[in-house]
């Protein structure tokens, strides 16, 4: 038994099971149109929960994304409508104001040694506070260019649509288990995760990398907000509050750690999928109450939070057991 | 004498915070500080102030207690609507007041025990801990209510959250009593200082003899409580409990609030005052920035700039630095610590 | 030693902090292919020692010289650089990696920014076949045994140090066929030519291992030897032995309080930790209990407050069980415990003296029955008066003390609760000679009014001076009991160098 990979494969478990049960109910769930559609409507979340997951690998939390996707997309709208710019070039504008403010996050938190809950809720009044006065009402998006975005799709098999935003969410997911797994960087979150001082000590540019894992963050945020705003064609400063709790959820039912140091981002990806699977099944059952959404994810979540103090409980007691028998 | 002096100096910052606030709206808004009473009921803005703060000055104190553990709970907001369901539902299904208001606490009561059990025994950190009700908290009060806001017409109810004793709003006499009782519980038994004990140091405390196990699991009942109480008075004021909204993101205010008032997040030393009178610094802008006419949603940008200032003053990295200039100048004569690690 | 010019060398390193020295002009000399032990106590300044030659301290003076260049690291990356690597007893490398990123952590082979995983985990198989071992190193390190731990962290600072590798206590934690694993590493890496400190407190492990052996002592150097020269007595007086030459009593004391025993512990033990032992204990007596530093001492101490509950035997009081196992129970029965690490299990730093002193008091009385702020106040000028405890008031923070006085309030905090059987481990260590005095002379003032003490110490002239009995502890057993006159510090040394216990 890996006690690395146990949480992900419970992970993998369920999400197969819950799809069964569903399936067996209803047989339409298994189409590529459902699926399509999952993958679309939970884009946004996906996005910003690979950010989430590598801070919460460093030991950290990031309590300000959703305000970020909120402030995004008021950004966005407001920007096409009142300058003349190319959507692209507000886009490029956005993702740098959006990695600046994660940085400076990541910066308070590692130069003024405050913990990261303190410092990004800060953030999150603050980005949610911008927002508002860029715009307090929904602004709508008209531009062209978002009707072809919006058009861009991949006909699978099965007529089930594969959208840019639910594209972008699969690529984005690749490129962080790349980043994860594959570089130094993604070796450093991890190290983050394990121990601050042992990585400090072992070499591991520790101010450096809590910055770049905030950065992160902060530009998935950003981008997050571009695919909502794709998703919702407009900018509206009260959207996605409290998507970083869906977020924080997905990342823990996806088998990582909340103290740090353990999990993967193809993980993430699954428990964004259970989540949204949960809803699709509410949609389709059609008499079950919206609230049961939540009520199983906060079982989902003590589940694993619970599975994960019985396996670190479980590996301690081995580790003491050969020293006791002496 | 000594005391009274000791708690003023603790609890100066705040007060001189508060009063900048208020004077700032006054300036303003001239007629800012004048009172009226109609219908046996004060009105005017330092009262509106203190009413509206109740919610929060209630989690506040709480939340300071948990917060002097090295704790934190982030499900009080999530609570609150639980309760304020509990009551509603209780009550509509034609229960007595006193039932309903005992069934209500009782559920703050059970939400705390499962937190303090969580943290206490399981040992799973505070914010992992308390984050499982948050989430499913809010669920689990749509299921109460079935998702529609369910409203009462209950006098006895309703006079809490819009009542008035004595011409002083019924919120405002619960908050302030609840917290002087609270206080005087804590400073007046021993309850206070072995909580401080176990925030800074529960190795040392449990080898001292302390339960901090019970300990803990108080503190997050206290806590719960709390959030009953103010999620029976939200609701009561609305005359619904509507569990989509009530309490929601009171747990982040009740958290800046006991910050405001001093207390660190690394826990220890405490003031259930101070957090209040921070809990009234909140509302004090809240209502000075609706009185401005500016959207209300703007003060989050004051309250992100408060955190900040906060932080630069907590902040170890900061204070360290400040201890080491301030001790080069009175090296000769202080007698300090051998920092050996 | 035939080589002319050591490839390190120590000369008079001095290291003050606030109110201690901490290293008083040492010198220290380690060549190259040489395993050169250094021992001392906690508090010796071993543990300095190396923090001023790994660059984690700043020393004050005195000078380092490598392969005959003088070094001044500033932090224990750069004294890596140099070629001086460390391996700490709680590994410090990290357990959610796999061993290869552990091996390869900030190194890791890459092509076109990607980590080429296979070329470390060849590289890393190859490294860890040097040192015999043949293990999966895509596992996390978690999975292994702390042996097979210390074997990688060992690795990793050979590959990036190169000279000097230092070992602090890296045997603590392991069994008789780890440690031979370990010391095939140590041995081949010495006929590799590096220079090899090694840090521990099993002597029999010294004596295999090393070539030469450093005893320090209260920070300063008591000699170097080479260790074939050097018998195990020898070697414990170095480190225990006498030091106050004034002092007068060379045998403990006679007149054992008679009476029944007040607490009868039999076959008490907890599996790991120490092995069950009787011990009986009077009114009006001290118990010493001496041994090294990880002998069970400590051990000793905390299973009988029930830091750690035991798991077999009683304690017996007259004819009723006493439910023993937390502290709070042990607290309940009239014991009190003043802990070794007096900074993480003693003092509640932020509170202030008079909070620290009724704590115990306070939490054995229960939160409703608050014991008056008057009596407080009393209370806490009563023994600031009586312990001379030097703070400015009452309401001073008990962290912004110096040692000496932090010691006396956990001992204040204890006899307010009035107990009838108090344990102190080390209660004189790391505090001033004049506070040392005053202890020791409460400790007999508090036996003579019919308290029951144990006391742990290091100090063997500070047991003979206030025991009627002694303990000796060995390799977590009680070895020996020494009596009267029996107590001497050449009996303890004798009974502490024995060699290893034979399983009878």
């Amino acid at each position: 038994m890996n006690a690395r990979t146990l949480p992900l494969l419970a992970t993998l478990a369920i999400f197969l099971v819950a799809y069964a049960v569903c399936y067996a109910q209803f047989p339409a769930m298994l189409s590529t149109r459902v699926i399509g559609n999952l993958l679309t409507d939970n884009a946004f979340l996906g996005i910003v929960a690979v950010g989430m997951t590598f801070v919460i690998l460093s030991g950290g939390i990031d309590l300000s994304v959703g305000s970020v996707i909120a402030f995004s997309g008021v950004f966005i709208a407001v920007l096409l409508r009142d300058t003349g710019l190319h959507p692209l070039i507000v886009f490029a504008v956005l993702l740098v104001v959006t990695t600046a403010f994660g940085a400076a996050m990541g910066a308070i938190i590692h130069g003024l040694e405050m913990p990261p809950f303190i410092v990004t809720l800060a953030g999150m009044f603050l980005a949610r506070g911008m927002a508002y006065v860029f715009s307090i009402d929904s602004v709508p998006i008209t531009h062209e260019f978002y009707d072809t975005l919006q058009d861009l799709y991949w006909l699978m098999p099965g007529k089930g649509r594969l959208t840019l935003i639910g594209g972008t969410m699969l690529v984005v997911f690749l490129a962080g288990i790349v980043v994860a797994h594959w570089t130094r960087f993604g070796t450093n979150v991890y190290a983050l995760g394990g121990g601050a001082q042992t990585a400090h000590l072992m070499g591991v540019p520790v101010g450096r990398t809590t910055i770049a894992i905030y950065a992160l963050s902060g530009f998935l945020a950003g981008l997050s907000g571009i695919v909502f705003s794709i998703y919702t064609s407009a900018g509206y400063s009260l959207a996605t509050v409290g998507v970083e709790l869906d977020a924080i959820a997905a990342v823990v039912i996806g088998g990582t750690l909340l103290t740090g140091g353990s999990g993967f981002v193809a993980g993430t990806l699954i428990g964004v999928l259970i989540m949204g699977l949960i809803q699709t099944y509410i949609i389709f059952d059609g008499t079950l109450s919206s609230w049961w959404t939540k009520i199983l994810i906060g079982v989902l979540l003590f589940a694993f939070i619970a599975l994960q103090k019985g396996l670190v409980w479980l590996t301690s007691r081995e580790r003491r057991s050969p020293a006791g028998a002496r | 004498m000594s005391a009274a002096g000791h708690l003023l100096r603790r609890i100066a910052p705040q007060l001189v915070t508060l009063a900048a606030t208020l004077l700032l709206i006054a300036i303003v808004f001239p007629g800012f500080f004048e009172i009226s009473i109609a219908n046996g009921r004060l009105y005017g803005s330092p009262i509106d102030i203190l009413n509206r703060g109740a919610p929060v000055a209630l989690l506040a104190i709480g939340m300071t207690l948990v917060i002097a553990t090295k704790g934190i709970d982030l499900s009080v907001g999530a609570v609150m609507a639980i309760c304020g369901a509990v009551a509603a539902a209780a009550i509509t299904s034609g229960m007595g007041l006193v039932a309903t208001l005992a069934l209500a606490l009782g559920a703050g009561l059970a939400c705390g025990l499962w937190n303090g059990l969580l943290v206490s025994v399981l040992g799973i950190q505070p914010i992992v801990a308390t984050l499982i009700l948050m989430v499913a908290g809010r669920g689990i009060a749509q299921l109460i209510t079935e998702g529609a806001i369910l409203t009462f017409s209950n006098e006895g109810l309703i006079f809490i959250g819009s009542g008035a004793f004595f011409s002083v709003p019924m919120p405002v006499l619960i908050w302030v009593l609840a917290g002087a009782l609270v206080a005087l519980v804590v400073r007046r038994s021993a309850l206070g200082m072995l909580i401080e004990a176990i925030g800074i140091n529960r190795r040392a405390s449990t080898l001292a003899g302390i339960n901090a196990r019970v300990l803990l699991i108080a503190v997050y009942m206290a806590s719960g409580l709390c959030a009953a109480l103010a999620g029976i008075i939200a609701a009561a004021d609305i005359r619904g409990a509507d569990a989509n909204n009530a309490g929601l993101w009171l747990e982040l205010d009740a958290i800046l609030a006991v910050v405001i008032g001093g207390t660190s997040l690394l826990g220890g030393r405490f003031s259930i005052l101070a957090s209040l009178i921070g809990a009234m610094i909140i509302q004090a802008v809240n209502t000075g920035i609706l009185l401005s006419g500016f959207p209300p949603e703007y003060n989050l940008i004051i309250k992100a700039a408060i955190i900040l200032v906060i932080l630069v003053m907590q902040s170890p990295a900061v204070r360290t630095t400040l201890i080491f200039l301030r001790r080069d100048k009175t090296s000769s004569q202080s007698e300090t610590e051998p920092v050996v690690q | 030693m035939t080589e002319s010019q050591p490839l390190l060398s120590a000369r008079a390193v001095t290291k003050v902090f606030p109110g201690t020295v901490a290293l008083d002009k040492v010198d220290f000399t380690l060549h190259a292919g040489e395993v050169h032990a250094l021992l001392g106590e906690n508090g010796a300044g071993k543990s300095t020692l190396i923090k001023c030659l790994t660059g984690a301290y700043r020393r004050d003076s005195g000078e380092i010289v490598l392969d005959g260049r003088a070094i001044d690291p500033r932090n224990t990356l750069e004294a890596q650089s140099f070629g001086i690597g460390t391996v700490y007893q709680e590994v410090n490398l990290l357990p959610n990696l796999s061993v290869a990123e552990n091996l390869y952590l900030g190194h890791q082979p890459t092509r076109w920014g990607l980590i080429t995983g296979a070329a470390m985990k060849a590289g890393a198989r190859r490294t860890l076949s040097q040192y015999g071992l043949d293990i999966d190193v895509s596992r996390n390190l978690e999975e292994f045994s702390v042996a097979v731990q210390q074997v990688v962290a060992i690795a990793r600072a050979v590959s990036l140090s190169g000279k000097v590798l230092i070992l602090d206590e890296p045997t603590a934690s392991l069994d008789a066929q780890e440690v031979r694993l370990l010391f095939d590493v140590v041995r081949s890496l010495k006929e590799r030519g590096l220079g090899i400190v090694f840090i521990s407190h099993f002597l029999d492990q010294v004596f295999e291992i090393s070539d030469r052996i450093t005893v320090l002592r209260n920070g300063r150097l008591v000699g170097t030897q080479m260790a074939a020269e050097l018998d195990r007595v020898n070697l414990v007086n170095m480190m225990l032995g006498r030091e106050l030459v004034e002092e007068t009593r060379q045998s403990g004391r006679t007149e054992r309080p008679d009476g029944p025993p007040l607490i009868r512990f039999s076959n008490f033990g907890r599996a790991g930790k120490i092995a069950p032992f009787d011990l009986d204990i009077r009114k009006g007596e001290v118990i010493g209990v001496a041994g090294l530093l990880g002998s069970g001492r400590t051990e000793t101490a905390e299973v009988l407050f029930g830091v750690s509950a035991h798991d077999s035997g009683s304690a017996v009081e007259g004819e009723e069980t006493l439910p023993l196992g937390t502290p709070r129970n042990a607290i309940a029965h009239g014991f009190g415990f003043c802990p070794e690490d007096r900074k993480s299990d003693g003092i509640i730093g932020d509170l202030s003296v008079r909070e620290n002193i009724v704590l115990a008091l306070q939490a054995r009385l229960g939160w409703t029955r608050p014991v008056p702020a008057r009596e407080q106040a009393a209370m806490a000028e009563e023994f600031i008066g009586r312990l001379d405890i030097r703070t400015p008031n009452a309401e001073k923070p008990v962290g912004q003390l110096s040692g000496g006085n932090q010691q006396k309030v956990i001992l204040a905090r204890w006899l307010a609760t009035n107990p009838r059987f108090l344990i102190l481990d080390e209660p004189t260590r790391g505090i001033d000679v004049g506070a040392h005095a005053e202890i020791i002379r409460l400790i007999e003032e508090l036996c003579e009014q019919g308290m029951a003490l144990l006391v742990i110490s290091s100090e063997l002239d500070e047991l003979v001076a206030y025991s009627h009995r002694v303990i000796v502890v060995r390799d977590r057993h009680h070895v020996a009991e020494l009596a009267g006159e029996d107590i001497t510090t050449d009996n303890m040394v004798a009974a502490i160098a024995a060699p290893e216990r034979e399983d009878a």
